[in-house]
């Protein structure tokens, strides 16, 4: 359950209101148009007078207006627009389909917003994913007069992954890789196809890292888990330099030198170790050079950033790996909010799968990396209607 | 690298004082050579082979031709000096580095040594202060070579090398029996970054992964988190800190368990996901828990991946980051029981600080064949394990300035288990583990003290020609009495403790101080008294009826058994009383039915089984013993058809007869019975050593000789003698052949433990 505290966790939406582990909210633009709810199971349940039914479209409509006409909520909400899924055909409705996340730490203020725009008054379930929907229930009873259907998130995750991969990204691939990894001048994003998904290990980054096999639609399992994830390499940064927000330790990161930081091979043997076929440039000691009190001294912020940014990413790589060989399957897919806009986490994953495995691992990227939890959640909601 | 509180840093201050007396730490340096030197981040091990000259007893048979046999002792006892050859291997601080070197160079008389072995990190820093100092030249060996030559070494030469670590357990160290096979077996070096090696033979190993995730990673994140600069502070640190506040659980994430997955809610989550805060503080105590933590866990979970991988149950720890430290030994070992759900379990060697210089040793002295022989940890040589748990010794935790050694025997044949052990994976000789044992410890322990003057006396008075043997005494009463002080504070100093290692590092500090056979005229006077007593035994025997005379062969081997100069009781009697004998003995012994009695069923198999083809005996001590009580026994079985191998020590312990003395007794007994005559000249009775010099038997190290000729033999029936081999080792021992387990309980607290009384007889016979 390592995935599930990011640093801004998140909680989880439901038919129009997804949130899931990380810290997105999804929105599903179809359902607005119809009494809230959105799902057949709420039409027959919901047995509504017409003035009921004129204030429930009308707050339907504010809250519509309110997250389309807008790419920023508050002060830390934000709808990827870049990632919204167009003219999607769910339940034989179609609609865009939005993507907005905010941080966990945020719930309150969300909870608030959905008490002033009386989502309650939409006589809907809301539906929730990840370890918030547990935390939070309570909060969203008694502040927002909400009751949450909770899924469990896993279930959530794959079902997302598998679906958005089937519908694809507006007419590209959902799923991509790197080709040449290990050649930095080659090396260039590429669509994947991943028609026949299975069996494929999905590696789950968020604030811990959860690793599952997933074989069929609904045959997976956790195999293990880490709790050096994305929310390791966070507070750690926030420790080591002070950053404050998860994208300024990115861009920290992406200034610094990790060579300052960790004892390389090279720096050991001075060259390869040739006995056991180590190249020079690995990482024999992350932090390793610390030790010394002179190299403590003279690092950056920047250089610190970047060593626990490679440091936590090849330990994920490795571990990975390690499930990949004990499992025999040779497809990895890397998903989750670590991801986002870390290009390089996901270029050293590509690289450390390719050359440790010698080509054998591949690793593969979703572009919708942290929301399939929501996803999943929706669908989830939409099966058991 | 590291910083360490040594002190004067000056090296030229420091002159050539070392706080230890240096003799006693570099010791037979006159006869080193093949030197090896392991020098790590912070500590220097220094190996070399040397050769010990010391005494040992011999007997030599008098020419009697034309003597007056009678008023003539049995045989001749000489002290002669043996030359036998012995490993030392010393750790040190890199501050003493400089000073040790000058040490060894001024104290080196062999000229034959001109490279020497190195090994570690520090191999190539030192190389010109060691070329210069030693004027030796340096060789270079690969680190990882010489640690798996080193680990595999210890595992096949020390008994109890291995532990698992519990933390909650009145004993934090649990010892492991030595398996017969060590591979395939799994490293993991956890140095600055960490070394996943998977070692299947003695020379095919190979390294199948690693992390850069290690002991720098813990040192060098710890440092600039905490400002603190040592290693060991940062490990203080952190066994104070709750890693709850800088860490995100499932519970801080779930409000509490997971548990469709059924992970509970203190899990960590994500380690520092709570320190994603610029506004915060976190106390140091706090983030180098929650370090360690993530560490430990990571190096665990990867072992065990690669455990799973490689199909691996045995996984060792060593490297920096756990020698010695049972904060990280606890942590690993939490992170392996964790991720591998108890399949696989974390084990660490007693001796790990010492795997690399030991593998440089024996890269260097392959022409000497070591791995062909068997060798045995010297107690009185060898410091022992430290324990460092803060909780635990607050003082042991400050090492500078010690010096620890760890020396090693050369024993003269190679030692191999009893081929009917029924499973030697799971034999263990010691029949009570005083480690776990608090009360028959501190027994023991006290049993042990309260002896010891007497044993000095004994020593001093073996040698009255002597000059020395007074002082030398001393210092064997006080080397035994810090040993025993030592093991009171640490009982895991030296593996397992058991009344067998008591008594072992008893001899071993006797022959440390030349006492080599502090009961050798002892042993010299009660043959000859028994020798005398021989036939008019076997005739009283030869005239009663065959039952009659079975329950006589017992009783006489049990009555033999009650002369044992080791039990306190009996040692009383012997010196007040010079006249106590055989039928004084008998008279003592418990009635039957006896405290463990399967004579009836002994006697059933006589009477209706077909006779054994080949009885082991292990006999006990000389004199009435061997010649009143076992040597009739085995008359009556060569009598029946079966074969008998008779095996005793090869090196004296107590008034244990040695085989050097069994095979003139045997002589002497030939002579006069033609049963024994013509069994030893048909070789139906054979006279084999045991490859020992303790007073308890362990049955996985026994010489190769005896164990090539019971499988020759078909050896079908195993008898063991005496309280040391039957009560305090063996007793729970199980066999593929039928046994006889017989002892006289000599000790009153033991008997009370057993619920009998002093001299009550154990006589258990078992069949597999």
């Amino acid at each position: 359950m390592e995935e599930l505290s990011l640093p801004c966790m998140f909680l989880e939406g439901r038919a129009e209101l997804l949130a899931d582990g990380e810290h997105q909210l999804l929105h599903v633009e179809p359902f607005q148009l119809v009494p809230l709810g959105g799902v057949s199971q709420l039409w027959s349940e919901v047995d509504i007078t017409a003035e009921e039914e004129e204030e429930e479209v009308e707050n339907l409509k504010s809250i519509r207006k309110y997250l389309t006409s807008n790419v920023a909520y508050g002060s830390t909400g934000i709808r990827d627009v870049h990632l919204e899924l167009k003219d999607l055909t769910l339940c034989g409705r179609k609609g865009n389909l939005h993507f907005i996340r905010f941080p966990t730490h945020d719930m309150p203020a969300f909870i608030h917003m959905g008490s002033e725009k009386h989502f309650s008054s939409l006589h809907s379930t809301l539906c929730a994913t990840g370890g918030g929907a547990y935390k939070f229930e309570q909060d969203f009873l008694t502040m927002g007069d909400l009751e949450l259907c909770k899924l469990d998130e896993l279930d959530c995750l794959v079902k997302g992954v598998l679906y958005i991969d089937s519908v694809g990204f507006n007419g590209h691939s959902e799923c991509y890789y790197f080709e040449n990894p290990t050649d930095a001048e080659r090396c260039q994003k590429l669509p994947f196809n991943l028609e026949n998904p299975y069996p494929l290990l999905l590696v789950n980054i968020g604030s811990g890292v959860s690793i599952l096999a997933v074989y069929s639609k609904d045959n997976y399992k956790r195999v293990t888990g880490t709790s050096l994830g994305g929310g390791t390499f966070f507070g750690l940064c926030c420790l080591l330099t002070g950053c404050s927000t998860f994208e300024e330790a990115l861009e920290m990161a992406s200034h610094g030198d990790s060579t300052k930081v960790d004892k390389l091979v090279r720096d050991i043997y001075g060259g390869d170790y040739e006995r056991f076929g180590l190249p020079g440039w690995a990482v024999a000691s992350s932090f390793g050079n610390m030790m010394s009190k002179e190299k403590r001294e003279s690092v950056s912020k920047e250089d610190l950033a970047k060593a626990t940014l490679i440091t936590i990413t090849n330990n994920i790589g490795s571990i990975a790996r390690m499930c990949a060989l004990n499992e025999n399957i040779n497809r990895v897919v890397f998903v989750g909010n670590f991801l986002r806009i870390n290009t390089i986490s996901m270029r050293l994953l590509a690289y450390a799968l390719d050359y440790w495995s010698k080509g054998q691992l591949k690793a593969l990227f979703l572009e919708h990396e942290g929301y399939f939890g929501a996803v999943g959640a929706l669908l989830g909601l939409l099966d058991s209607a | 690298m590291a910083e360490r509180g040594g002190r004067g840093s000056g090296h030229g201050s420091l002159d050539k004082s070392i706080t230890l007396p240096p003799d006693e730490i570099f010791r037979n340096l006159e006869n080193a050579k093949r030197f090896a030197i392991d020098i790590g981040g912070s500590l220097t091990k220094l190996a070399y082979y040397s050769t010990v000259q010391h005494k040992v007893a011999r007997v030599r048979s008098f020419d009697h031709s034309g003597k007056d046999i009678d008023n003539e002792p049995l045989y001749e006892i000489s002290v002669q000096e043996e030359i036998t050859a012995r490993l030392h291997f010393i750790k040190f601080e890199n501050t003493y580095i400089e000073t040790c070197l000058d040490f060894i160079k001024d104290h080196l008389v062999n000229t034959e040594t001109k490279v020497i072995k190195a090994t570690g990190g520090g191999a190539y820093k030192f190389k010109d202060l060691i070329e210069k100092k030693l004027g030796l030249k340096v060789d270079k060996e690969d680190v990882m070579t010489c640690l798996i030559k080193g680990c595999n070494f210890v595992l096949r030469n020390i008994p109890h090398e291995v532990f698992a670590y519990q933390k909650d357990s009145d004993t934090e160290f649990r010892f492991q029996t030595n398996h017969p096979n060590i591979f395939p077996y799994l490293l993991v070096n956890i140095g600055s970054g960490v070394s996943i090696v998977k070692v299947e033979t003695e020379d095919k190993f190979e390294w199948i992964g690693g992390s850069s995730i290690g002991g720098g990673t813990f040192w060098g994140l710890g440092a600039l988190l905490t400002k603190t600069k040592k290693f060991d502070e940062l490990l203080q640190l952190a066994s104070k800190g709750q890693h709850t506040n800088v860490d995100m659980l499932v519970k801080d994430v779930y409000g509490g368990a997971y548990q469709t997955l059924g992970l509970s809610g203190n899990l960590i989550a994500s380690s520092f996901g709570k320190s994603t805060t610029a506004d915060k503080e976190f106390s140091k105590e706090d983030m180098a828990k929650s370090l360690l933590h993530m560490i430990s866990n990571d190096i665990g979970q990867l072992a065990c991946l690669y455990a799973k991988l490689h199909n691996l149950d045995k996984i060792y720890f060593g490297g920096f980051f756990i020698r010695g430290h049972p904060v990280t030994m606890r942590t690993i070992t939490y992170s392996i029981n964790f991720f591998s759900k108890g399949e696989v379990q974390a084990l660490f060697l007693r001796h790990e600080g010492y795997l690399g210089a030991i593998g440089a040793f024996l890269k260097g002295a392959e022409q000497d064949n070591p791995n062909q022989y068997s060798w045995g940890e010297n107690y009185a040589g060898s410091s022992g394990l430290m324990s460092t748990s803060p909780d635990v010794y607050p003082m042991q935790r400050t090492r500078s300035g010690t010096f620890d050694m760890l020396e090693m025997d050369r024993l003269e044949r190679p030692l191999v288990n009893l081929p009917l052990l029924k499973d030697p994976s799971t034999y263990i000789p010691d029949t009570v583990d005083l480690t776990d044992d608090a009360m028959a410890r501190k027994y023991w322990l006290t049993c042990f003290e309260e002896a010891l003057d007497g044993v000095a006396k004994r020593a001093a008075a073996s040698q009255p020609d002597s000059v020395d043997a007074q002082e030398r005494a001393e210092k064997f009463r006080q080397k035994y009495w810090n040993k025993l002080q030592t093991l009171r504070q640490q009982p895991f100093a030296y593996g397992t403790l058991t009344v067998r290692s008591l008594l072992d590092t008893r001899e071993h500090c006797l022959n440390e101080f030349s006492f080599p056979d502090p009961y050798s005229k002892v042993k010299q006077k009660e043959n000859g008294i028994a020798l005398k007593c021989f036939q008019s035994v076997i005739e009283s025997l030869d005239s009663l009826g065959w039952e009659e005379r079975q329950f006589a062969l017992v009783k006489g081997l049990l009555a033999g058994n009650v002369f044992d100069w080791g039990a306190k009781a009996v040692s009383d009697v012997l010196e007040s009383e010079p006249q106590f004998g055989f039928e004084e003995a008998k008279s003592k012994l418990q009635e039957r039915p006896w405290l463990e009695d399967s004579y009836s069923q002994w006697l059933e198999r006589l009477k209706e089984g077909p006779p054994h083809k080949c009885a082991l005996i292990f006999a006990d001590n000389s004199g009435i013993d061997i010649i009143l009580g076992v040597f009739p026994f085995v008359r009556e079985l060569l009598s029946r058809g079966t074969e008998v191998i008779l095996a005793c020590n090869s090196g004296p312990a107590l008034n244990d007869v040695t085989y050097s003395e069994s095979l003139i007794v045997t002589e002497r007994i030939a002579a006069m019975d033609p049963v024994i005559h013509s069994a030893l000249r048909d070789e139906k009775l054979l006279l084999v050593q045991t490859g020992s010099s303790s007073p308890c038997l362990d049955l996985s190290r026994l010489d190769q000789g005896l164990a090539v000729l019971v499988r020759e033999r078909q050896t079908d029936l195993v008898v063991i003698e005496g309280m040391g081999r039957a009560i305090h080792t063996n007793y729970y021992a199980v066999l593929r052949c039928e046994s006889l387990k017989l002892a006289v309980i000599k000790n009153s607290w033991l008997a009370d433990r057993l619920g009998g009384k002093i001299f009550s007889v154990i006589f258990k016979y078992e069949v597999p």
